[in-house]
C-alpha cells in the first residue's frame, strides 16, 4: 500500500498541470448560464485545442491517435481537468464510450473512417440505446433493423439520447432477429444522423434545459458495412460500451463534490443561524461533517477500486459500490446546501439575490437524475446482488 | 500510488484468519460468554507465540515493528472472529498510549511484557459524565501523586496486570494489586468484552507522561477498533448472504426478491466503505499524514453507523431465526453497539470533523 503518486505519475501530471495552467480558457464560468446550444461551439474549440496538444482521448492506444494512458494516469487526468476547472469536451460520449467501442470491436475501415473525427470534435457522437419501453431492461428494446440488400432499414424511437440535439452520428442499437430470446437478437449499427427519415426532437428537462433528445427513424437505410460487431451479437458489443461509463471519469467528479463542500463551509461561515454564524449551530455542523466525511470516502473506495483495477487489469468488487456511493452522495450534499441556504437555495442565476449564479437551486433538480442515469441504483443493487453477492436473479 | 495490500500484508491477513478459524471458532467464543470467562489465557500465549500483542510495537520492546495497516488488518479478522477478551484493550489501546507517551524505561518495563504476552492492561478514561473529549477530563493526580476518583465504562479491567489513566495532568499507571483500587463489573449488551468501574482512593500511581501525544495514540486505538469493526461487518454480511440463499419462502430462495437482494447490497456497500475508510486512516496515521486524525475521525463516524445498520439489515433477513439466542448474529450486535460508542460514536465524530474542518482547529492533548 502507499498512496503517494509514483515519479512518473507526478511527472504526468505536472505536464498535465501546466498545459492546463496556460490553456484552459478564463471565461467559462461566465458563459454558465448561456444555452447548452451557445456553448456547443465553445466546447468543440476547447476539445480542439486539447486535441492538438494531444490531451484529447488520453485512454487511447497511441496508434489510434490517443496517449495511451495507463488507468492511474487516466485518473490523474480527470482530477487535473476538475481541479483546473476547466470545460468538458465537447464530444464526451465519442471519446468516453463509442470511440473505446469501435476500438475493441469495430473493422480497420471503421476505425480508419470515425476515430480522428471524434478526438478532433469535428463529428459529435450520441448513443441510440434507451426507448420509451425499454429502460433498465435494455435488451427489449424495440426498434428494429431489416436488411434490404446492402443496407438495413430502421424503424423505431430512441429516447434520452445525450447530445442528440446536435450529434453527427449515433451508435445505435436495433433488433435483427425477433424471433430469438431478446439478448440475443441485437445488432449495433453506426448511423449517421443526417440520414433521410430521422428527426430529432429535444426532450425539455426537469432542471427546464434540454441535455437530451428523442430520436425517431422511419425507414431510415444503414449501410451493412456500418455494423460494429457481428450481426446478432450486438448486447456484447451494447455491454462493452456501457462497462466504460464506470470509468476513471468518477475522479474528477470527486473533485467536483470537494469543491462544492469546501464552498458549503465557506458559506456556512458567512450565514446566521439563530443568532450565531451558521458554521457554530451544532445540526448543520453534524450534517456539513457527514457530507465531508462521505466525500473522502468516495475518493478513498475510488482509489482502492482503480488501483484494483490497474494491479489485476478486471475491476474488483468495490467498484459496484462508486455509482450508488457516488449519486446518493449528491443527493444528500444538494440537500445540505438547501438547508443551509434556506430559500436563497432556490433562487435561478438570473435573480440578483442569487448564490453563486443559481448553481444550488441546479444542482439540487439535477442530482435527481444522479441515480436514474448511467444505472439505476436499483438496477446497481440488482448488480451487486447477483454478480457480487453472488444470490439469484431477481427478474 | 497502489491503495491495495502488498504480499506480506495479504499473508498477514490470511494467517491471521486461518489461526483465529482454527484457534477462537464460535463454539468457544460462546463457551467464554456462557462461563463469564474474560478471556483464555492458554489463547494468549499461541497469539503472543505469532506476534500479535506486539504488532506495531519496536523490536527493541520485543514487538514485531510492524505498521499500523498490519495492525488494522490483524483487527479485521479478530473481528470477524469475534476475539472476546482484552486483545484491543492491551495492544490497540494500552499498548499504543504506552508507545506513545512513557519514557524508555517505563517502555522496557511495561510495553515490552505486553509484546511478550505477558501481561494485558487497559485504558481508564471515561468519567461520570461519558464523554470522550479529552478537555472533560475531571480526575486529575494530588500533589503527592496518589489517585482518587472513579473511571467508568473500561474494557477489560479484571484481567488487567496494570490499569493506565487518562487524568487531567496526564497518563498514569496503576498496578493490579495497588492499594485503593476496586475493581467492580458494569454488566452491559457485550457478552463478549467487558466493562469494569474503576475507583481510586489514594492510589499510589506512577505518571508516564503528559498527555499531548495521547491524542495520536487514541487515533491508532479508535483505527483498531474500526478495523475491528469492519470484520464484524464482514462475517455478518457473510452469514446474512449465504442464509438468504439457503433459506425457501413461496418456493424460491428469499435472496432472489429484491427487497432482500437490496438490503444485502446495502450492507456489501457499508462494509466496504468502512473497510476503504479504515485503510485510508492506518495509511494515513503510519505516514504522519496531515489527514490522519480527521481521516480516522471519518472512519470511526462512518463505521459506527455502519456498524449497527449492518447488524440490523443482517438480523431482519434471517426473520424468527435472527432474533433467536442460538444464532450467532446477536453476539456481533452486541459488539457492534459497544464498539459504535468506544471512543467517540457518529456523532461525536462528526462534531471533531466539524472542529478540525469547519473551525480549523487542531485538537488539543491533556495535561501539561
Amino acid at each position: 500500500m502507499d498512496l503517494n503518486l509514483t515519479s512518473e505519475e507526478m511527472q504526468f501530471r505536472d505536464e498535465l498541470r501546466s498545459w492546463l495552467t496556460a490553456n484552459v480558457p478564463a471565461d467559462w464560468e461566465q458563459r454558465r448560464e448561456e444555452s447548452l446550444e451557445s456553448r456547443f461551439e465553445y466546447l468543440r474549440a476547447w476539445q480542439r485545442k486539447l486535441f492538438e496538444a494531444g490531451w484529447a482521448g488520453v485512454s487511447w492506444p497511441k496508434q489510434f491517435g490517443g496517449r495511451g494512458a495507463n488507468l492511474m494516469q487516466q485518473v490523474i487526468f480527470w482530477q487535473e481537468m476538475a481541479l483546473a476547472s476547466a470545460p468538458p469536451m465537447a464530444n464526451t460520449l465519442g471519446l468516453g464510450l463509442i470511440g473505446p467501442t469501435i476500438i475493441a470491436f469495430g473493422t480497420e475501415a471503421q476505425k480508419t473512417r470515425y476515430l480522428a473525427k471524434i478526438l478532433s470534435a469535428e463529428e459529435i457522437w450520441c448513443q441510440g440505446f434507451s426507448e420509451p419501453n425499454a429502460g433498465s431492461d435494455l435488451a427489449s428494446l424495440q426498434t428494429e433493423a431489416r436488411q434490404d440488400g446492402s443496407f438495413y432499414v430502421v424503424n423505431g424511437l430512441k429516447t434520452w439520447n445525450s447530445y442528440g440535439w446536435v450529434a453527427d452520428w449515433c451508435e445505435l442499437v436495433v433488433r435483427t432477429d425477433p424471433n430469438v430470446p431478446k439478448h440475443k437478437g441485437l445488432t449495433v449499427l453506426l448511423v449517421d444522423m443526417k440520414s433521410p427519415g430521422i428527426s430529432v426532437r429535444p426532450l425539455r428537462q426537469i432542471t427546464g434545459e434540454s441535455e437530451f433528445a428523442e430520436v425517431s427513424f422511419r425507414d431510415v437505410r444503414v449501410p451493412v458495412e456500418n455494423i460494429v460487431g457481428n450481426v446478432n451479437q450486438g448486447w456484447e458489443v451494447a455491454i462493452g460500451t456501457l462497462m466504460h461509463e464506470r470509468g476513471t471519469f468518477g475522479a474528477g467528479l470527486q473533485i467536483t463534490f470537494r469543491r462544492n463542500m469546501e464552498r458549503l463551509i465557506e458559506l456556512a461561515g458567512r450565514l446566521r443561524r439563530n443568532g450565531n454564524s451558521a458554521a457554530q449551530d451544532p445540526l448543520i455542523r453534524q450534517k456539513l461533517a457527514q457530507c465531508y466525511a462521505d466525500v473522502e470516502i468516495m475518493r478513498w473506495n475510488q482509489m482502492r477500486a482503480f488501483s484494483r483495477i490497474s494491479a489485476t487489469g478486471v475491476p474488483g468488487p468495490e467498484g459496484s459500490i462508486q455509482k450508488i456511493f457516488w449519486s446518493e452522495l449528491n443527493q444528500r450534499l444538494q440537500q445540505v446546501a438547501q438547508e443551509l441556504l434556506g430559500p436563497y437555495g432556490q433562487l435561478e442565476g438570473i435573480s440578483p439575490h442569487s448564490v453563486d449564479k443559481g448553481t444550488w437551486a441546479y444542482g439540487y433538480l439535477r442530482s435527481r437524475g444522479n441515480t436514474i442515469e448511467a444505472g439505476t441504483s436499483e438496477i446497481q443493487r440488482n448488480i451487486i446482488g447477483h454478480f457480487v453477492l453472488g444470490l439469484p436473479r431477481s427478474y | 500510488m497502489q491503495f491495495g495490500l502488498n504480499e506480506s500484508q495479504e499473508i498477514l491477513k490470511q494467517n491471521a484468519r486461518q489461526f483465529f478459524a482454527g484457534e477462537c471458532p464460535m463454539t468457544y467464543v460462546r463457551y467464554l460468554a456462557e462461563n463469564k470467562q474474560p478471556y483464555d489465557p492458554a489463547l494468549w500465549s499461541k497469539m503472543a507465540a505469532q506476534g500479535y500483542t506486539g504488532i506495531i510495537f519496536p523490536e527493541k520492546y520485543d514487538g514485531l515493528g510492524l505498521g499500523k495497516v498490519e495492525l488494522i488488518l490483524l483487527m479485521e479478522e479478530a473481528g470477524r472472529a469475534l476475539l472476546p477478551g482484552p486483545f484491543w484493550s492491551t495492544v490497540a489501546l494500552a499498548g499504543a498510549v504506552i508507545d506513545a507517551v512513557a519514557s524508555d524505561a517505563q517502555k522496557t518495563k511495561y510495553l515490552a511484557p505486553i509484546c511478550r504476552g505477558e501481561a494485558r492492561s487497559t485504558l481508564a478514561f471515561l468519567e461520570t459524565g461519558a464523554t470522550w473529549d479529552l478537555a472533560d477530563l475531571k480526575l486529575a493526580a494530588a500533589a503527592d501523586g496518589k489517585l482518587t476518583g472513579e473511571k467508568l465504562f473500561v474494557f477489560d479491567a479484571d484481567v488487567a496486570d496494570f490499569v493506565l489513566v487518562a487524568a487531567q495532568t496526564g497518563v498514569f499507571l496503576v498496578e493490579a494489586q495497588a492499594p485503593g483500587l476496586c475493581i467492580t463489573p458494569m454488566p452491559a449488551l457485550d457478552l463478549t468484552r467487558n466493562f469494569y468501574a474503576v475507583r481510586f482512593k489514594d492510589t499510589p500511581a506512577e505518571k508516564l507522561g503528559d498527555g499531548a501525544n495521547l491524542i495520536r495514540a487514541l487515533d491508532i486505538a479508535t483505527a483498531a477498533l474500526v478495523g475491528e469493526m469492519v470484520g464484524g461487518m464482514q462475517r455478518v454480511l457473510d452469514l446474512t448472504v449465504d442464509y438468504a440463499k439457503m433459506r425457501r419462502q413461496f418456493g424460491k430462495a428469499i435472496g432472489t426478491f429484491q427487497a432482500v437482494q437490496h438490503k444485502c447490497a446495502d450492507m456489501y456497500l457499508e462494509t466496504e466503505s468502512s473497510r476503504s475508510a479504515v485503510y485510508y486512516a492506518a495509511w494515513a496515521l503510519e505516514h504522519d499524514a496531515p489527514d490522519a486524525t480527521t481521516a480516522t475521525s471519518i472512519a470511526k463516524m462512518y463505521a459506527s453507523d455502519a456498524c449497527r445498520e449492518v447488524g440490523n439489515r443482517g438480523i431482519q433477513i434471517h426473520g424468527g431465526n435472527g432474533f433467536a439466542w442460538e444464532n450467532d448474529l446477536h453476539l456481533y450486535y452486541r459488539r457492534a453497539k459497544a464498539s459504535e460508542a468506544m471512543l467517540g460514536d457518529a456523532t461525536f465524530h462528526r462534531e471533531r470533523i466539524a472542529r478540525l474542518v469547519i473551525d480549523s482547529v487542531p485538537i488539543a492533548g491533556c495535561g501539561n
